[in-house]
């Protein structure tokens, strides 16, 4: 247990705009070891829904296998959650999107989950653009199977049992942005302040929304020599444009310079605003975006933040021009043809 | 020569090379068999290929409506140089061979037995189309011609049926008609009289309709209102998806916003179109995949989840031969033991087996209402010869009063007026079916967490033994519960006696009917059992205790539906005597009526202790 909960909290203990505390979106109690980088992820996250004032029950949580999925169960208790089977989150996911269009979908994922087995489903659900949020919680190892190797650990990096890994690592956010997901946001477990608005435009973003957060597993991968712990990423965080996130609901102030932010609007009136570093335009332009990611690897940093954006994205149902009433609302009167037309099939037939 | 002289009942044979357009010709010629009102079954016999292999299209004609493959073949049309002797010797004696003179047959094709029929049929159409393609196409229709003539078909019932296939198009019609007239004209100038077979207008069809199994179980789906659909592509099952989407493509628009009514995904694998199916099935819509042998075993660990879990999903698998890649076009019954108990730990599925195209989508159909019912996959088990080849069946009907029973779902309101706390996994009703709510739901109530993980009553994770022993046991309820639930065998009792008894299932009956029938006539009544659906009910148990010896036809190698019933019910030894076929073609009548001779036969000697399943096609 990562973290003991305060019982008691003040009345007049922020409310949002339904009128929900943030206990509302809060979900049981952690079982993961204490100092887990999921951990923090979780908190961020309940804090994302509960200030974007998102109805819980219109959320559903779904993840795969791992220490990294198991999280869903303590966050967002009063909505609908999916853990299912080892890397294959996002085809469910698939299926529940396509059955309801209307909800918000969550997937929480580890690096085994989608890096490894979850590999073939990961590329294929940022491909299909599935109106959702991928989050991986990325520790650079195994973390329910006590820590072996993971795909993301980099190569040449010391792991549990002392011998440098061995083969490429891969970079999941530049995958996903070559599988054509028009979000793709880095960040890191400890740094909320960059993580929180990060989340709410993920959230807000139609379509597949990328987020790969590095999050030290601190019993199998914390020792300082390992490119996912704590203080490795503390020293060699580099934050890309920063941004800060404008939920639809309030006014767009325009305190910083012309000329260094840019406005972004996503589907839903939010803005996210981009100080643009001198140096550096990338955000959206993928080809870029790619080559900001390589070349902060040479320096050996950690680029984080919004990695890539393509706000007018159109998702899987905008392609494939499913109906308006999600689909596991239609009843009989839409969905069956009827005898009469079954007879004329007979007869055509003979 | 005693020439083979029959009406309405004998076999044609035709040998093609695939991709050459001959399956729409062959294809043609049954149609109008079955327009002319006589009983038809045609069956592709193809290859693994796009081009350039030997294909056989086998038509049985049968007044009596006799409907599984016979064996031999009384009629062959050899348009394949590569298999021109394999053809040349399978006729029957006192049959006939035609094939196409524009080449002499090599020597050595010498029997005395068989009538040959010498049509030049690339000469006939290279005289009349310069066009290249037009030749290939042609050259098919030109035999069709020619055997409308020595079939006493006559010209008009094929022109006939040329016209209604290209009524949209009826510039495409007249190239086929001549063609057709060519071949006629030929036959019957220079083969008048050399044939003793002959096609007779009947009613024997009455108002039954020719259609594939795939075709059915996708209307099936169509009707029970599947909206999501993740697929992989495999044959034979290909084709559910394909139709399914051309249906839905016609009934499935919305009038007003021309926006579609259902979602397909063509999936990366198996195992991410079966989890689109769970996905959408947790999430309330009705959902399905299709796939074969090889997608099953992808599909295991998935399939475990939506079990323990307890998600409504249907699974329509037409099976081919196996294992691994097996003969992926042709046919078995052998996925019965993967599904059945498909995935790890103690899982059971429901099976459904259908028998012709109706119960394709009859089955498929009330797949839906069971899987949302028993809140579990349901898996139909078609196969390829029942799933691609075409069948005579009963027309297709729907009550239009007919409403989904989408099982025990709380809605919002529901939630409210629900007193004690609600858990998921809950037995209220003590049929072993708990109460199951949907995302979005109601705002504070109803909301839990779907895990593979064990789980108690309210959902939560729990490696307690007891809570885990729990759960398991009242899964056995709800099985027991769809005991009940599922479609009933079918009890033909011919045996007054109750001696001997025979269990089949799916794509096997037509030819097991036609064997019992002939049994039947030789003096060997024996009753007769089809099963429709696992889990087996206590009428399976009863017919298998109440007769002596309980003959178990299908097709595959290790009698799994032998194995499965042996370790479902309580049987004596030696009771049940497995009767089989594994060569990946249909199960033949002949085959059937052989292995019992030969079982009833070891039983007088029992030194025979074992009847040989290894069946070489006997004629
Ligand atoms: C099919 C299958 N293979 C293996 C496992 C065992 N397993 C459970 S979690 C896991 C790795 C999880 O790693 P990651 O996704 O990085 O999550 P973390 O625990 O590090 O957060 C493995 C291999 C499994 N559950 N299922
Ligand atoms: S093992 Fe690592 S990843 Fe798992 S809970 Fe502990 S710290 Fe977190
Ligand atoms: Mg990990």
């Amino acid at each position: 247990m990562s973290y003991v909960r305060p019982t008691f909290r003040h009345p007049d203990s922020q409310k949002n705009k339904l009128g929900y505390s943030r206990k509302a979106y809060e979900g049981a109690i952690s079982t993961l070891c204490a100092g887990c980088g999921h951990d923090s992820i979780v908190s961020s996250i309940i804090t994302a829904f509960f200030e974007m004032s998102i109805e819980p029950h219109k959320v559903v949580k779904l993840s795969g296998i791992g220490c990294s999925s198991k999280t869903p169960a303590y966050f967002l208790g009063r909505s609908h959650g999916f853990n299912s089977v080892h890397g294959r989150m996002p085809s469910v996911a698939t299926g529940a999107n396509m059955a309801n269009k209307d909800l918000v979908y969550l997937g929480v994922s580890g690096d085994g989950d989608t890096a490894s087995i979850g590999m073939g489903q990961f590329a294929h659900v940022v491909r299909r653009n599935l109106n959702m949020i991928y989050v991986v919680m990325n520790n650079g190892c195994y973390g329910l199977t006590k820590g072996q190797d993971s795909a993301t650990a980099d190569k040449g990096s010391k792991s549990r049992k002392g011998a440098p890994v061995s083969f490429e690592s891969i970079d999941l956010c530049e995958l996903a942005i070559l599988m054509g997901a028009d979000f793709v946001g880095r960040g890191f477990s400890g740094d909320k302040k960059q993580l929180l608005p990060m989340l709410k435009a993920a959230i807000s973003h139609k379509g597949m929304a990328f987020v790969d957060v590095i999050s030290p597993c601190v019993t199998f991968n914390n020792a300082p020599t390992s490119t996912k712990s704590y203080s490795w990423v503390r020293d060699h965080m580099e934050a890309t444009s920063t941004f800060d996130f404008i939920p639809m609901q309030q006014e767009i102030l325009t305190e910083y310079d012309h000329g260094s932010s840019i406005p972004v609007p996503l589907h839903d009136g939010s803005i996210i605003t981009l100080h643009k570093r001198e140096d550096k335009e990338v955000i959206t332009n993928k080809k870029d975006a790619i080559a900001s990611l390589e070349e902060a690897k040479v320096k050996d940093h950690i680029l984080t933040g919004i990695l890539y954006l393509k706000p007018d994205s159109e998702d899987f149902h905008d392609i494939n021009q499913t109906t308006d009433t999600p689909l596991s609302q239609l009843t009989e009167k839409e969905l069956c043809p009827g005898n009469e037309v079954l007879q004329a099939f007979n007869e055509s037939l003979r | 020569m005693k020439r083979i002289e029959r009406t309405n009942d004998f076999v044609v044979r035709f040998a093609n090379v695939n991709g050459s357009g001959s399956a729409s010709a062959n294809n043609l010629f049954a149609k109008v068999v079955y327009r002319l009102g006589v009983p038809v079954s045609p069956k592709n016999v193809f290859p693994s290929n796009i081009q350039g292999l030997p294909t056989w299209y086998e038509v049985r004609i049968s007044d009596k409506g006799y409907l599984g493959r016979r064996g031999g073949a009384d009629f062959i049309i050899a348009v394949n140089g590569q298999t021109l002797r394999d053809d040349y010797d399978m006729v029957q004696p006192g049959g006939y061979f035609l094939y196409d003179s524009t080449r002499d047959l090599p020597p050595g094709f010498d029997r005395d037995d068989i009538t040959v029929i010498d049509i030049p049929l690339t000469q006939l159409c290279n005289d009349e189309f310069s066009d290249n393609r037009m030749r290939q196409l042609m050259k098919n229709i030109i035999y069709i011609g020619a055997i409308a003539y020595l079939l006493d078909i006559g010209l008009e019932p094929v022109s006939d049926s040329i016209t209604k296939q290209f009524a949209k198009k009826p510039k495409l019609a007249e190239p086929n008609i001549r063609a057709l007239e060519i071949g006629y004209q030929y036959a019957e100038k220079n083969h008048s009289d050399a044939c003793g077979l002959s096609i007779e207008p009947s009613t024997a069809v009455g108002d039954r309709i020719l259609i594939d199994g795939n075709s059915g179980a996708a209307l099936g789906a169509l009707f029970a209102g599947a909206t999501v659909v993740g697929w992989y592509p495999i044959t034979p099952s290909t084709s559910v998806v394909e139709a399914f989407e051309r249906f839905a493509s016609r009934y499935r628009i919305d009038p007003e916003t021309g926006k579609k009514n259902y979602a397909a995904i063509q999936a990366e694998d198996e195992l991410a179109a079966i989890g689109i199916g769970i996905g959408a099935g947790w999430n309330g819509a009705r959902a399905f995949t299709a796939t074969s042998g090889p997608g099953i075993s992808l599909m295991s660990e998935f399939l475990g989840l939506a079990y323990f879990t307890e998600i409504p999903v249907v699974l329509i698998n037409v099976q081919r031969s196996g294992p691994s890649t097996g003969m992926p076009t042709r046919t078995q019954q052998s996925d019965l033991l993967a599904c059945a108990y498909a995935s790890h730990g103690d899982t059971r599925n429901v099976l459904l087996f259908p028998s012709d195209p109706l119960e394709c989508f009859e089955m498929t159909a009330d797949a839906f209402d069971l899987a949302d019912r028993l809140q579990t996959p349901v898996i139909v088990m078609s196969d390829l010869d029942l799933g691609m080849n075409d069948h005579l069946c009963a027309p297709f009907s729907w009550d239009d009063q007919r409403r989904y029973d989408r099982g025990k779902v709380l809605s919002g309101e529901e939630l409210d007026k629900i007193e004690k706390k609600w858990g998921r996994y809950l037995d209220i009703d003590k049929d072993g079916i708990c109460y199951r709510t949907l995302p979005g739901a109601h705002p504070e109530k109803g909301a839990y967490t779907t895990r593979g993980t064990s789980h108690n009553e309210y959902a939560a994770y729990t490696e307690g033994s007891a809570a885990y022993e729990r759960s398991m046991n009242r899964l056995m309820i709800k099985w027991e519960t769809a005991r009940r639930l599922v479609p009933m065998p079918e009890i033909d009792i011919r045996d007054k006696n109750k001696k001997l008894g025979a269990l089949y299932f799916g794509s096997t009956a037509a030819s097991a009917v036609e064997a019992l029938d002939r049994l039947e006539e030789s003096g060997i009544p024996i009753s007769s059992m089809r099963v429709r659906a696992f889990p087996f009910q206590p009428e399976i148990f009863d017919f298998i205790a109440g007769h002596e010896l309980v003959f178990v036809i299908e097709q595959n190698r290790d009698s799994q539906m032998e194995i499965l019933l042996a370790g479902e019910c309580q049987v004596a030894p030696g009771k049940m005597v497995r009767v089989t076929n594994f060569n990946g073609l249909a199960i033949t009548a002949r085959m059937i009526t052989n292995q019992v001779h030969t079982a009833l036969l070891a039983k007088e000697k029992p030194f025979i202790s074992q009847i040989s399943a290894v069946q070489k096609e006997t004629s």
